[in-house]
C-alpha cells in the first residue's frame, strides 16, 4: 500500500520556485529519506505533505487524502516533529506527553513513550531544564504519542552528540520495526544510510537521484583510485575500476615500480551526495 | 467537549506555572489596589470614595493585563516558538483550542475580579456589588472585547522577544490614561481627548457605574456599544493578522 504519493509537485514563493515538479512515493512501513542541502526544498515539500502549505501544482496524497482537504480524522493518523523544538518550557516531560496524548482518541500510553524516547529519569523535570538533545527527544515523543501510522521527522538529530544520535537512531529503527511509515529529512548522510530504506536527493527543487542507499552508491558513480608516483599523489576516477586497476598494476610491474599508498575506494553515500549536489 | 475541557485544564496549568507572567498580569492589579487603596482609599474621587473608585478601576486594569496584554504576549510566544504550529498538526480543532484559551483567560480574570472585590470589602470596607449579574455581563463583554484586541495585536508583533515591549507600550499608557487609577476629570485636555476614545475608559466607566452607582448594565448602552466597537475592530485585526506559524525566515 502507498502511504504517500507525490506527482508533479510545484511551489513558488514570489519569483523563486522552491519546488520544481517532483514525483515520489512512499510505501507503508517504509523509512524514506529526503536528503539535500539547505534551500533545496526539503522543508517546503514536507510542510506541503503535513498540510501546512498549499501547493501551486501537482497531486499529493497522504494516507489517501489530499492534505489541503484534511481534517481531524486525518491528523489522528500522522505525527509531526518540526525542525525546531516547539515545547511548553514550564511543563514537565510527563505533563507535556499527557497534554498531547489528550488530543488523540487512541493515544499511546505516555509512560510507554517516555520509555521509547529514553527520558525515564527526566519524566518529572521541567522542559526548560532539559538539554537540547533531551528536548529533541521529547519532541520526538510528542510526534509518537498519538500512535500515528505516518511520522514526519524534520532533521530529528540536528545538534545531538554522537551518543544521543545513536540512541535516536535506535528509536527510529524500533518504530520502523513496529511497521510505522517514516519520512525523514536530514542533511546527515550517515543518518540516511543507517535508517532509510530509500532515499531521494533534492537539489534546487528537483529530485536528482532516488533509490536505496545501496543503489545510490552502486552503479552510477565512479570508483576512486589513489596512489603515489614519484612522490606526487595521483587520483583517478573511473567507471571501470577492475580494468583500470589491472592496467595500472600491470604497467607498474612491467616497470618494476611500486604503486605507493595504493588505495581503491568505493563511493559512500556522502560522495554521491556531494557529487549530485555540487554546482 | 472532552477536548475542550482537556485544553481548558492545560491552559490553566500553563498560566499558573508561568510565575513571571502570572505576577504581571494577575497579581499586579491586586498589589496596586492594596498600595493605592491605602494611599487614597479614604479620599473622594469624582464624588465617590477612593477605595470604591480604585476597586472598579483595578478590575479595568485587570481586564487590560489579563485579557489584552497577557493573552497577546502568550500567543506571540507560542506562535514564534512553533507551539501553535505543532498544535495545528494534532486532531485538536483550531476553534476548540482558541475558545479554550479565551475561556481560560476569562476564568483567570474572573478570579482576579473576585479577589479585588473581596479585598475591597475586607480591607477598605467597600460594599459588595449590588448588581452581580449586571457586573458579570459587563465583565464578559469587556474580556471578550479586550481579548479580541489582544489577538488582533499579535499580527503586529514580529518576534517573541519584542512582544512584551510592544504590548506594554500599548497597554500601560492606556491603563493610566483611561482613568483606572485616577479620575480623568483633572487631566489636561489632550489626555482627556485620548481617554475619550479608548475602550478601557468606557469599560472602567461601565464597571464603576454598575458597582458604585448601582446601575443596571442595560442603562449603560453607550459604554457597552463603544467597548463592543473596539472589540469588533480587534476581531477584524485578528482575522486578518492572527497566524499559527512563525514568520518565514
Amino acid at each position: 500500500m502507498t502511504a504517500v504519493s507525490v506527482t508533479g509537485l510545484r511551489k513558488r514563493y514570489g519569483d523563486h520556485e522552491a519546488v520544481r515538479g517532483i514525483d515520489f512515493a512512499i510505501e507503508s512501513g517504509e523509512v524514506f529519506g529526503l536528503l539535500g542541502p539547505n534551500g533545496a526544498g526539503k522543508t517546503t515539500t514536507v510542510e506541503i505533505l503535513e498540510g501546512y502549505r498549499k501547493r501551486d501544482a501537482g497531486d499529493v496524497r497522504v494516507l489517501g487524502i489530499d492534505p489541503q482537504q484534511s481534517g481531524t480524522a486525518w491528523r489522528e493518523r500522522i505525527g509531526v516533529m518540526l525542525q525546531s523544538s516547539s515545547l511548553y518550557p514550564n511543563l514537565t516531560v510527563r505533563e507535556s506527553l499527557r497534554v498531547f496524548a489528550g488530543y488523540y482518541s487512541h493515544p499511546r500510553d505516555p509512560e510507554e513513550v517516555i520509555g521509547i524516547v529514553e527520558l525515564g529519569e527526566k519524566a518529572e523535570a521541567r522542559v526548560r531544564t532539559l538539554s537540547g538533545g533531551q528536548q529533541r527527544r521529547l519532541d520526538l515523543g510528542l510526534a509518537l504519542v498519538g500512535d500515528p501510522e505516518l511520522i514526519f521527522l524534520d532533521e530529528p538529530t540536528t545538534g545531538f552528540d554522537p551518543g544521543a544520535r545513536r540512541a535516536a537512531w535506535q528509536t527510529i529503527r524500533n518504530l520502523h520495526a513496529l511497521g510505522k511509515t517514516i519520512l525523514l529529512t536530514t542533511h546527515y548522510l550517515d543518518e540516511a544510510e543507517q535508517l532509510a530504506d530509500r532515499v531521494a536527493v533534492l537539489r534546487d527543487g528537483v529530485i536528482v537521484r532516488e533509490g536505496t542507499p545501496a543503489e545510490l552508491t552502486g552503479g552510477a558513480v565512479e570508483t576512486e583510485i589513489r596512489y603515489r608516483r614519484g612522490g606526487e599523489e595521483v587520483v583517478e576516477r573511473t567507471r571501470d575500476a577492475t580494468r583500470r586497476l589491472h592496467e595500472l598494476t600491470a604497467e607498474a610491474l612491467a616497470r618494476g615500480e611500486e604503486l605507493d599508498e595504493l588505495e581503491v575506494r568505493r563511493p559512500t553515500l556522502e560522495d554521491v551526495y556531494l557529487e549530485l549536489t555540487a554546482e | 467537549m472532552r477536548l475542550f475541557l482537556h485544553e481548558l485544564r492545560t491552559e490553566q496549568v500553563l498560566f499558573w506555572r508561568n510565575r513571571e507572567a502570572a505576577f504581571f498580569t494577575f497579581f499586579l492589579p491586586v498589589i496596586f489596589f492594596l498600595v493605592f487603596g491605602s494611599i487614597y482609599g479614604n479620599d473622594r474621587i469624582s464624588g465617590i470614595r477612593g477605595a470604591a473608585f480604585l476597586e472598579a478601576g483595578m478590575i479595568g486594569y485587570g481586564v487590560a493585563s489579563t485579557a489584552f496584554a497577557g493573552l497577546a504576549i502568550t500567543m506571540v510566544i507560542r506562535r514564534e516558538s512553533g507551539v501553535l504550529k505543532r498544535i495545528r498538526a494534532t486532531p485538536l480543532p483550531p476553534w476548540t483550542y482558541l475558545v479554550a484559551v479565551l475561556v481560560s483567560t476569562f476564568i483567570t480574570f474572573l478570579v482576579e475580579a473576585v479577589i479585588l472585590i473581596g479585598l475591597g470589602r475586607v480591607l477598605f470596607s467597600v460594599g459588595l456589588p449590588s448588581r452581580p449579574f449586571s457586573l458579570l455581563f459587563a465583565l464578559v463583554i469587556g474580556a471578550a472585547s479586550f481579548a479580541a484586541l489582544g489577538l488582533g495585536l499579535t499580527g503586529f508583533v514580529r518576534s517573541a522577544e519584542g512582544s512584551s515591549a510592544v504590548v506594554n507600550f500599548v497597554y500601560l499608557p492606556m491603563a493610566i490614561i483611561s482613568g483606572t487609577f485616577f479620575s480623568p476629570e483633572k487631566y489636561p485636555g489632550f489626555l482627556r481627548a485620548i481617554a475619550d476614545v479608548l475602550p478601557l475608559t468606557y469599560f472602567t466607566k461601565l464597571t464603576r457605574d454598575i458597582m458604585v452607582r448601582h446601575d443596571h448594565v442595560w442603562s449603560q448602552g453607550g459604554s457597552i456599544a463603544i467597548v463592543l466597537v473596539w472589540g469588533a475592530i480587534g476581531l477584524a485585526a485578528a482575522i486578518r493578522g492572527f497566524r499559527w506559524q512563525p514568520r518565514e525566515g
